[in-house]
């Protein structure tokens, strides 16, 4: 009895060792380019599938929407800041729920000092100190909350947007803390309620949804009205002011690309290596 | 048996309690709900059994095309042509969550959370200020 146990257990031992040493000892033998991962061929194809950013000199391919944010013509247009920004944020139904601690924002203003941390403060002139900046989702090229995000309810889509599926949002905020911009905000309360008899929300735009509790938002860069053919609502608010440029940074004749080509900008927190697509004129 | 008395006749009253639902209805046809169906339109984006079925998986569907692959392109229902969208396409034509949605949600005793977030055709909230 002991005895034939004994060689079932070897037996059955040495069929499972054979069954999953054998490929790879075979793939080592026929000398496969792929052998020594094992796994070679998906990895292989992984950056193709991700749509990597091409390696440095290839020309990219797709679109990347960009925007330049010339902030002397917002310094000269006094109020024109908060006219983009309620643009967005009435269309886009983002609640007011009234202190800072809760603030949801898709655009809003920030002095120079947090905005650009990298770049030095010291001895900047007084226009710069006393300016304002406007400040989104930079929708960058590698962002981190894509990477943090465990359910895919934040992604880059085709044209470079990062987006949000609301839908599938749980709300862990892993991407909050991964932006290093502060472009995202959780909904800590119910954006539909209300306090003291004021809604958050002033005037509901019933062509947009709202977000419920325990989800995060952000700019979006206005995808929808960009499929229709549309800027965003932010630039459109701009006017014929030239403070803001968007389009594609892929196609060298769009406006932005011109722009850049002409003008000296500069990105926030470009050291961190997001690549971000939202350009600044100082 | 100890306390046969007592055990058989509460044996029997209870099963009598646990199946009256079901006497109580034997026969009957349950009462399908009636939705309002939205005038002078004839036909839906599928056929009507399919919507019944599925409409929520149209949805799923119209959701990810829309949002991941940005397949934004309207859908032709009778030579109009209608955004692929809960609010701005299906409540485009079904004017009322109430008295659409919700009869059939509540037969049902189905929940979904679509209106924590999408927002209600503004005719409800006029049928609601009217009352």
């Amino acid at each position: 009895m002991d005895n034939s146990r004994r060689k079932f257990l070897k037996i059955a031992g040495i069929s499972a060792v054979a069954t999953v040493g054998a490929p790879a000892a075979l793939n080592l033998l026929t000398g496969n380019a792929h052998a020594s991962s094992g796994h070679g061929a998906p990895q292989a194809a992984a950056p193709a599938a991700h749509g990597a950013p091409a390696a440095h000199g290839e020309a990219p391919t797709g679109k990347r929407y960009g925007m330049v944010i010339d902030a002397r013509k917002f310094h000269a247009n006094p109020g024109l800041a908060e006219k983009c920004i309620e643009a967005c944020h009435t269309n886009y139904n983002v609640p007011d729920f009234g202190n800072k601690k809760d603030e949801i924002k898709w655009l809003w203003k920030m002095p120079f000092a947090n905005a650009f941390p990298e770049h030095s403060h010291y001895k900047k002139d007084h226009t710069v100190h006393s300016m304002d900046f406007l400040v989104t989702c930079n929708h960058c090229d590698k962002p981190p909350c894509v990477r943090a995000c465990p359910t895919k309810a934040t992604f880059k889509n085709k044209d470079g947007i990062v987006m949000m599926d609301f839908h599938r949002c749980i709300g862990c905020r892993f991407c909050m803390a991964a932006c290093p911009y502060g472009a995202r905000s959780f909904n800590w309360r119910d954006p539909r309620g209300s306090e003291n008899g004021v809604p958050f929300i002033k005037k509901l735009n019933h062509d947009f949804p709202t977000r419920m509790r325990g989800v995060v938002e952000k700019c979006s860069f206005c995808a929808l009205r960009l499929a229709e053919g549309k800027l965003p609502l932010c630039v459109e608010a701009t006017g014929d002011t030239g403070a803001m440029f968007f389009g594609d940074l892929n196609d060298p004749h769009s406006d932005v690309s011109k722009v850049l080509q002409s003008k000296f900008t500069i990105q926030r927190k470009p050291a961190l290596g997001t690549t971000p697509s939202v350009f600044y004129i100082i | 048996m100890y306390d046969k008395g007592k055990i058989v006749p509460g044996l029997i009253i209870f099963v009598g309690l646990m199946l009256f639902a079901i006497f109580n209805n034997a026969g009957q046809k349950p009462q399908p709900p009636k939705l309002e169906k939205p005038e002078g339109y004839k036909e839906c984006v599928l056929p009507v059994e399919e919507m019944k079925q599925s409409h929520m998986v149209l949805l799923n569907e119209w959701r990810d095309e829309v949002i991941r692959e940005g397949k934004r392109e309207q859908v032709k229902v009778g030579g109009k042509m209608f955004d692929k969208s809960l609010q701005r396409g299906c409540m485009h034509c079904h004017t009322s969550k109430k008295k659409f949605c919700d009869v059939c949600h509540e037969f049902a005793s189905v929940y979904p959370y679509c209106w924590d977030c999408h927002i209600a055709p503004q005719r409800d909230m006029a049928d609601q200020e009217a009352k």
